[in-house]
């Protein structure tokens, strides 16, 4: 496959059109084709978005229902206030855990029941933490959403934490710890935020009760009675606050964080630091910046990296959406040989977009790009479930996506340029390397772009 | 509306004690208009106006398996060429035009076929077209051995990344040089080998694309919020005077027979060893295909399935078992892998998978482990009809069944392939294709340690 974002080259060898076949060609329309430039295309459809509207259950319990009629299936996404961020520094993992013991067993259900239930009912049943949040959801066609939503009940309300289900799933999770050691991109994605945010960084922060939300072919009045039905007798619990943390350390200065997997074929990078807060009003223009140096296949980062050095399959960049601090961060794979003119290349982007102004079509191809893409992205009941789950999880306003193509559009390219400063550190980077240290590391060494530090598998220190 | 009820359900309530459920309480639908331009370009339309967008889907009737020797992995190559710029249309551009536009685009490459695609709104419809009607009529002028040379360093860390540089990537190439014969089309990867990728040249580019990119060997499909008459007027014009190419002619595959059980040992850079069984089975939609889709999913589909059941959640020696059927257009084969807890080898869990293929074999599985199945994959029937884009939406399956059965809306009727399946017809699968006679068995293991290998 071709991957994510691209094209570059400058090249003018004229080669006679090749004669395919001996058959004239036809042409059908009588009106000329003229391909000596693109097709001037009519103005772009009204904006159409499915609405989402919302219903307090006497307990408390938020439903928001966004109505698809489409096709008869139904999304539903049970949010609470329970994400990593509030795991214990004596039991990191706590939050996953619990979400994964979820499924192991629930009211009269054992733990095969559950799965044996949700594979009946043609369902997708997960349940999952991040850092912020911790979520049980289930997919399912509209026929069976009865059965599915007394499936989620069970798990969510009636998880029975049976002990011998509990040593089961921390053998397996034991064994899944050794398994990932082998896979350099999860190594680097462990090594990353444990090397930003440093050890015991209390991320967390309360948020008010949970969001039930319900996305596809059911109505309002439908949803509310099958969620009252079933969750109606949700006792209304308080969610311990967490103190307010405080932010990461930063780098003090820029530092290369060498993870050694002898005999890799590529090195797997990723180069940031601890960034903003997902509500902040920055977001918009970190939207448009974010596409400009890594968010599309024509993103700087790929269009060098990529289409005109063929260093990686793939470079992209990211603001991670968090509540508390989120991260930068810029990332590929790239071929041993190349890792330090990878890195430089990196770096030349990243302070190129600080730099220099970035000029008007690139930010106008930006913009359209994020807000024409938009209604493609409501297209789905799982689409338009992720989309909406983005609003309930960060506490933003449910008709953020009614102004958001205004808001991109006001983005200006100092807007740009001033985020970048703000947001973009190239002083103060992490620069995590997972890869074939005997390798790489002298020609890292030579970029002279700060300190080696030689981290282990989890990016903890080397004792 | 149509229920799938009729003679099938009928057979299936004969067989099991419960009466039929019906599989869909509605029929899945498409409505398509088709039109062949004279050059041959075959075009399929669909009309979907519930989202402002639209999605163009074209196939080439090519692949690896048309691949020459000492050029594997050129087919997928060349796919990354074709978004290197033709002669309207300069190198960047493509992707520029279109991002400007708010569409994305991809392309994707298998045994049988390759595949291009753009969605986005459904005004920029003139441009995509525009886009894929140039790199069909005029890629040639513009190729240079710098662009070839480039997408050839893009491939190369395309395979490093998802095959050398991830754990059991190369297991699957191991297996297909064992499971088909050196002169069958599927003996080796999409993604080719390395000395093979390096091996190909900008002559290579212009052969294959004068003998397998002509409108008279692709078929292009259009979804979306678009009228098929508008549609039909934009192809005509940017597609009709592109010359037709030459038919392409397939020498049939050779007959495929596995000898005896092969095993072979891999060396990896991993923790855990993994055992991977292949079987020779059927293409797809052959009469057993989906039978076997189904014996999948009783033997590894979720957790409650047989092989999780047992080698996961009783024993504890697996961390995950995985199986399936892949039916591509000329043959198929079976798989079923799983990898071992620290502590065990790989022999404790080939037995535990024999001993499950045995059951099998004596005794049907049971009619809700089949309705089951049955529901899982009605639902994912169900989930692909909300897109109308991207790999697997409404475009690319009414590109895929029209290519594989020769009529595009074949979703309810592929549906009801699955619906027919009966508990004595997977038992029966069991029997005839999952031997123990006749499999590959690959153990791949921690590097200088064999002895967690399946002894032979």
């Amino acid at each position: 496959m071709r991957a994510a974002v691209g094209g570059h080259a400058i090249l003018v060898l004229a080669v006679a059109a090749a004669v395919l076949t001996a058959s004239p060609p036809v042409r059908l329309s009588a009106q000329a084709v003229d391909r000596t430039k693109p097709p001037v295309l009519p103005p772009p459809p009204a904006l159409r978005l499915p609405a989402v509207q919302t219903t307090t259950l006497p307990n408390g319990l938020t439903l928001a229902v966004v109505e698809m009629h489409k096709v008869p299936v139904v999304d539903v996404q049970l949010l609470v206030d329970a994400g990593a961020a509030r795991d214990p520094s004596t039991a990191p993992g706590l939050a996953t855990f619990t979400a994964t013991m979820l499924q192991q067993g629930a009211g009269a259900r054992s733990a095969l029941d559950v799965a044996d239930e949700a594979a009946f009912l043609g369902a997708q049943l997960g349940t999952g933490a991040t850092f912020d949040g911790a979520s049980a959801s289930i997919h399912v066609p509209r026929r069976r959403l009865e059965a599915a939503l007394d499936l989620l009940a069970d798990v969510v309300l009636r998880p029975s934490f049976a002990d011998s289900e509990i040593a089961r799933q921390r053998e397996l999770r034991a064994a899944q710890l050794v398994q990932q050691r082998d896979e350099p991109v999860a190594v680097a994605s462990i090594a990353f935020p444990a090397i930003v945010y440093g050890r015991g960084h209390p991320y967390g922060h309360p948020l008010n009760g949970a969001w039930l939300l319900i996305v596809g072919d059911v109505t309002l009045a439908e949803a509310r009675r099958l969620a009252a039905a079933r969750f109606g007798g949700w006792e209304r619990g308080d969610v311990p606050a967490f103190p307010n943390p405080p932010p990461p350390p930063r780098a003090a200065a820029r530092t290369v964080y060498l993870i050694d997997k002898p005999g890799a074929a590529q090195s797997v990078v990723r180069i940031g630091h601890a960034g903003p807060a997902r509500t902040t009003p920055d977001w918009f223009a970190l939207e448009v910046l974010n596409t400009i140096v890594g968010g599309a296949f024509t993103s700087r980062l790929n269009q060098n990296l990529r289409e005109t050095h063929g260093y990686t399959y793939g470079a992209f960049s990211q603001f991670a959406p968090r509540r508390l601090n989120g991260a930068f961060v810029a990332l590929a794979s790239v071929v041993t040989a190349k890792t330090d003119s990878s890195l430089v290349e990196f770096l030349k982007e990243l302070r190129r977009i600080r730099d220099e102004a970035v000029a008007p079509p690139e930010l106008a191809k930006a913009k359209a790009y994020l807000t024409l893409g938009l209604p493609g992205d409501f297209e789905t009941t799982g689409g338009a479930a992720a989309r909406f789950r983005e609003l309930l999880a960060f506490g933003l306003p449910l008709d953020y996506y009614d102004h958001y193509v205004d808001r991109i559009n006001a983005i200006t390219g100092a807007d740009v340029q001033r985020v970048a400063r703000e947001y973009i550190d190239p002083d103060h980077f992490d620069i995590v390397v997972v890869g074939d240290k005997s390798q790489i590391e002298a020609g890292i060494k030579a970029l002279n772009e700060g300190p080696i530090v030689y981290r282990d598998l989890w990016g903890q220190e080397i004792r | 509306m149509a229920r799938i009820a009729s003679a099938t359900a009928v057979a299936l309530g004969l067989l099991c004690a419960r009466p039929p459920v019906p599989l869909s309480a509605q029929a899945l639908r498409v409505p398509y208009q088709t039109f062949t331009l004279p050059n041959g370009l075959q075009v399929i339309v669909h009309e979907d106006h519930s989202v402002p967008v639209v999605a163009v889907n074209m196939w080439y009737h090519v692949g690896s398996s048309d691949e020459k020797p000492g050029r594997t992995g050129f087919a997928h190559l060349f796919e990354h060429i074709m978004f290197m710029g033709s002669q309207h249309v300069p190198t960047g551009e493509f992707d520029r035009l279109l991002e400007a536009a708010g569409a994305d685009n991809n392309g994707s490459t298998s045994e049988d076929r390759t595949n291009y695609y753009e969605d986005g709104p459904a005004n920029a419809l003139p441009l995509m077209l525009y886009l894929d009607a140039d790199r069909m009529g005029f890629l040639l002028p513009e190729m240079t051995a710098e662009k070839v040379d480039l997408q050839r360093g893009v491939v190369q860390n395309e395979r490093r990344q998802s095959y050398e540089n991830r754990p059991y990537g190369l297991a699957e190439e191991n297996i297909l040089e064992r499971l088909y014969p050196a002169n069958h089309p599927y003996h080796w990867p999409v993604i080719g080998s390395m000395a093979d990728l390096q091996a190909a040249s900008l002559e290579d580019v212009r052969q294959f694309f004068q003998k397998y990119y002509t409108p008279t060997n692709a078929t292009l499909a259009i979804a979306g919020d678009i009228t098929a008459r508008d549609a039909r007027q934009l192809v005509e014009r940017y597609f009709g005077d592109i010359p037709r190419g030459p038919a392409v002619t397939r020498t049939p595959p050779p007959p495929v027979q596995v000898a005896g059980v092969v095993g072979a040992v891999l060396e990896d850079r991993v923790q855990l060893p993994r055992v991977y069984d292949a079987w020779h089975t059927v293409k797809a939609f052959s009469a057993d295909d989906a039978t076997l889709d189904v014996l999948a999913n009783v033997l590894a589909g979720g957790r409650s399935s047989r092989l999780y059941r047992r080698l996961v959640y009783e024993l504890q020696i697996a961390t995950d078992v995985v199986a399936f059927q892949d039916g591509s257009r000329i043959d198929g084969k079976f798989e079923v892998y799983a990898t071992a807890r620290p502590g065990h080898d790989l022999g404790e869990l080939q037995r535990v998978i024999d001993e499950e293929l045995r059951k099998l074999a004596d005794q049907a599985p049971t009619p809700r482990e089949v309705e089951r199945a049955q529901n899982t994959v009605e639902a994912q029937f169900l989930s692909r009809m909300e897109r109308v884009g991207g790999f697997g939406g409404k475009a690319d399956q009414l590109n895929f069944y029209n290519y594989f059965v020769g009529t595009p809306d074949y979703f309810q009727r592929d549906l009801e392939r699955y619906a027919r399946v009966t508990p004595a017809a997977v038992q029966r699968a069991v029997q005839t294709y999952l031997t123990g006679a006749h499999r590959v068995v690959l153990s791949v293991v921690p590097r200088g340690k064999p002895e967690l290998a399946v002894s032979p």
